[in-house]
């Protein structure tokens, strides 16, 4: 394993002691909440106001220029000053200036992301001003000097316990702060004060509407709206990426954002503002005057809009999506591995989860991105939360892919280059080209089984595999099977006369090489339903090398997969995927990678194969054919990209149609996702991800079957509970049932 | 959402005021004709010591959200702002027929406002909170307890 690899074993393993269980306790409750506010308003209506959100974010973000002039014309009508930074630094002198103007010397702040991107807090404090963070998740991590763990709730990590000692050792109350009611009064007694007496409050800006020059705040506590009230002068920041046209846009997000971030209907408030606004300004120094002190000072406002690295992003095709994002977190809060690690580990510079990969790279440079990159697995859980419908598991992909063409070519490349058939940079990591060419490897292990399965288990062959490939020995490797899924069927005679219809069944590396039970139950079951089947001659998806990041190598498999499998379905063969993590390839990422008339001709015409099953029952095939649950309990794990598109009823309906008793898991993911658990600096997190899952089956395995649809569940199953997961078209199959 | 609520004809609407206040109160002139705080026991363009020694702030809102529970406090020389944020206890008076059925009626509300030029307002929606203390506790930096009275026309 490299030093670097190290290190971030060591981080993930600190911090699973450390902060896993507060920041899991507390995601995984905004993740359950935001399920439950969307089935309370409907998937379809929440569906519809995503892909309003999405449009209005596509067309402002290319009409951005125009939508700045107008900010700055409406904030100058309204009496306002407008300030472009192009930089984090430009930024911070700006408001410098302007509170030096001010004669400042306090500022209050409330929550903003878009100030600890430019790191406004050192700035100003450099320049002796007090700055006080109102909110009460950044207050608690500004007196504990750490960095926000998460974008919606930056204190998310700390126990209460861990509140009050903080608490009572800064500040020395008079009586203990051992409940979070009096932690609450304490702060606020504490901040009010500081409010009240402050020159000048900052806010952020969730977003800009250019038309009128207004700016909207989405906050739970009331500081945002101090903050922009008390203070006569009032410094709003916010990146241009905030800015929509007017008010009429921002219907879908007020109906989005906090739905997707903490399961709110709406925010405690939603502040709507046209500064300077009419709310008269307040005079503390004359306590007894009416009129709030009858003060005669003027409101100021001050809009400073951020690049920063903004207008690149909005230039490059990959990154540009970015800029879409309204910061919810939903992302972070559906990621597996975020729930486990949180955003210290998960997270850069700034920002945290699964799109923070986007924000660092377009923001800070690849190498921030670089330290967090891989705890993305591609499992695509996010990408359905995601208000604004981002593909943040492809921002990751090409930021990856990214990260390798930039390195260095190393010692080992000339030979590596020699022995795998990739379409790679020289530098890219062993380990990638290693994982990503595992097609190659499975042939190879294939051909020579069982002698590489006994070579293969070894101690002095992992020991080297760990070293050299950071495998970790931990991990049981996968078998090949000596006769491939395609040798079995090409030996074998069709029994089907007059079909119903005629399967090309997609063999998939696993299913080919390693799995082949499951393909020939597949097989098995689609013939005593009535369908001919062939296994044709078809190279792995590209899953595995476009989960390294390796997108010229996966582009290439994509399109031999498209040439052999559109010469079946011209000749009206549906096509059947096994493997779910393949099936969502032809559905999603080939539109990443192929001709759009080609991808969508593969997409319309693949089926997972319990869906296919489905459908072949719903159109009268007899299930009969089949071997029956007669009430059998099994335990279903669905697969994570099977879940985004939406296919996993299909199985559960099969399986109870079946008469089996079915129970379904409903974490986001097992901890498996691809390779991941496999790689030593990440076995213990994957492991401790999985044991979600295992709660889950517990009590279950006892009595009932446990099945998986994909291939990574399986391992990890079989690895946290008892080895003997099966895939659930084994239980089907009429000659060879499992589980009989 | 956490607020509790009242409906009164308007000829009721003082008392049910008088009831609903805990006192030292300070108050926002109402936003519409007929119904004034003129003779409810608030003081109105408090002093800054009013406000902060006061236990209840009322206001009037000009738009409810019935499936949600919110109100509008808006940006006016009055102060509804302050009044509405520093007490512990806000009572809004909102009158029945200004109530929308959801945010999307709501909405409509809001971009006709927008034309006339009244374009600062919080949608407020129950008492202020946070999770951030380790548990749900309310009343952070605005208000803990939230009543609306709702006022119907007298037959
Ligand atoms: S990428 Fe999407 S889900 Fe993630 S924070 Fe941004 S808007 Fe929310």
């Amino acid at each position: 394993m490299s030093d670097s690899s190290r290190l971030n074993a060591d981080r993930i393993r600190t911090l699973l002691e450390t902060e896993s269980d507060e920041i899991k306790e507390n995601t995984r409750l905004f993740n359950a909440e935001r399920y439950d506010a969307v089935d309370g308003v409907g998937a379809d209506a929440h569906d519809r106001n995503r892909t309003r959100a999405r449009e209005i974010k596509e067309e402002a973000i290319e009409r951005l220029p125009d939508l700045i002039r107008r900010t700055r014309d409406a904030v100058e009508a309204n009496g306002g000053t407008v300030y472009v930074a192009d930089t984090a630094a430009d930024a911070n002198r700006y408001i410098r200036e302007t509170l030096a103007e001010k004669d400042a010397d306090s500022v209050v702040k409330s929550k903003s992301m878009t100030t600890e991107e430019i790191e406004l807090n050192d700035a100003l404090e450099a320049a002796d001003l007090d700055v006080w963070e109102t909110d009460l998740g950044e207050f608690v991590i500004q007196v504990a000097e750490e960095a926000p763990s998460h974008i919606v709730g930056p204190s998310l990590h700390k126990s209460r316990e861990e509140i009050t000692e903080l608490f009572e050792r800064e500040f020395d109350p008079d009586e203990s702060l051992d409940s979070a009611q009096k932690l609450t009064a304490f702060a606020r007694e504490f901040l009010g004060e500081r409010i009240d007496d402050a020159d000048v409050g900052i806010t952020g800006a969730n977003f800009v509407m250019a038309e009128s020059g207004s700016i909207a705040l989405v906050t739970n506590e009331g500081n945002a709206r101090k903050c922009a009230s008390i203070p006569d002068t009032h410094v709003a920041v916010a990146g241009i990426e905030k800015i929509i046209p007017s008010i009429d846009e921002l219907e879908p997000f007020a109906e989005l954002i906090s739905r997707s971030a903490t399961g709110q209907d709406i925010p405690q408030y939603l502040s709507i503002l046209t500064p300077p606004v009419e709310t008269p300004t307040i005079d503390f120094d004359r306590e007894d005057e009416p009129a709030f002190g009858n003060g005669d000072a003027d409101r100021d406002f001050h809009l400073v809009l951020v690049d920063n690295g903004r207008r690149r992003m909005r230039q490059d095709d990959d990154l540009r999506e970015t800029l879409y994002c309204i910061r919810c977190g939903a992302c972070a809060n559906s990621c597996a591995n975020f729930q486990s690690v949180g955003g210290h580990a998960f997270g850069g510079e700034t920002y945290t989860g699964g799109i923070a990969t986007g924000w660092e790279a377009g923001i800070e440079g690849l190498d921030v991105a670089e330290e967090f990159n891989d705890l993305c697995t591609g499992c695509s859980r996010c990408v359905n939360a995601c208000p604004v419908k981002i593909d943040i598991p492809w921002i990751n992909t090409v930021v990856r892919d990214r990260i390798n063409r930039g390195k260095d070519p190393g010692f080992d490349d000339l030979l590596v280059d020699g022995l795998v058939p990739d379409e790679e940079a020289s530098g890219t990591p062993l380990r990638k080209r290693f994982f990503g060419n595992f097609e190659t490897v499975a042939k190879l292990g294939s051909a020579t089984a069982p002698l590489s399965n006994v070579v293969a288990a070894t101690g002095v062959a992992r020991k080297a595999m760990e070293t050299t490939l950071g495998i970790d020995t931990r991990r049981d490797l996968p078998t090949f099977e000596r006769t491939t899924l395609r040798e079995w069927a090409i030996d074998r005679d069709t029994t089907v006369e007059d079909p119903v219809r005629r399967v090309a069944l997609y063999p998939d590396v696993y299913t080919n090489y390693v799995r082949t039970e499951r393909g020939k139950a597949a097989v098995r079951v689609l013939e005593a339903l009535g369908c001919e089947v062939v296994v044709p001659d078809v190279g792995g998806s590209g899953r595995a090398p476009l989960s390294q990041g390796m997108v010229a190598t996966a582009t290439e498999k994509a399109e031999n997969v498209a040439s052999s499998l559109l010469a079946y379905l011209e000749a009206d063969y549906d096509v059947v995927v096994v493997e779910p993590s393949d099936l969502a390839m032809f559905r999603r990422e080939y539109e990443k990678l192929l001709p759009a008339e080609q991808q969508e001709r593969l997409a319309d015409g693949s089926y997972e194969i319990l869906e296919f099953v489905y459908g072949l029952l719903e159109n009268g095939a007899n299930p009969d054919a089949l071997t029956a649950g007669d009430g059998e309990g099994v335990a279903y794990h669905s697969h994570c990209q099977q879940r985004t598109l939406g296919l996993e009823s299909y199985t559960e309906a099969v399986l109870k149609r079946l008469g089996y008793d079915v129970l379904t898991s409903d974490v986001e993911c097992c901890g498996m996702a691809g390779s991941f658990g496999y790689k030593s600096e990440y076995y213990e997190l994957s492991m401790d991800v999985g044991e979600h899952l295992a709660e889950q089956f517990e009590g279950a395995v006892d009595e009932r079957t446990v099945v998986a649809s994909g291939t990574s569940c399986t391992e990890q199953l079989d690895a946290l509970l008892s080895p003997g997961t099966r895939h659930p078209i084994e239980l089907l199959d009429p000659v060879n049932p499992a589980g009989r | 959402m956490n607020a509790s609520s009242t409906v009164v004809p308007s000829d009721e609407f003082e008392s049910e005021l008088a009831d609903r206040i805990e006192i030292p109160a300070v108050g926002a002139e109402l936003p519409f004709d007929g119904l004034s705080l003129s003779d409810a026991p608030v003081t109105l363009d408090p002093s800054p010591a009013q406000l902060r020694e006061a236990v209840t702030g009322v206001t009037g809102s000009r738009l409810g959200i019935a499936s949600l529970g919110t109100v509008a406090v808006e940006s006016r020389p009055e102060g509804d702002e302050f009044v509405a944020l520093y007490p512990e206890q806000h009572v809004v008076v909102v009158r029945e027929r200004d109530i929308r059925a959801d945010l999307s009626d709501a909405f409509g509300w809001i971009r006709s406002e927008f034309e006339a030029g009244r374009q600062s307002f919080i949608l407020a929606t129950g008492p202020s909170s946070t999770g951030d203390m380790g548990e749900l506790v309310q009343g952070v930096h605005g208000p803990e307890h939230v009543h609306i009275v709702i006022v119907t026309d007298n037959e």
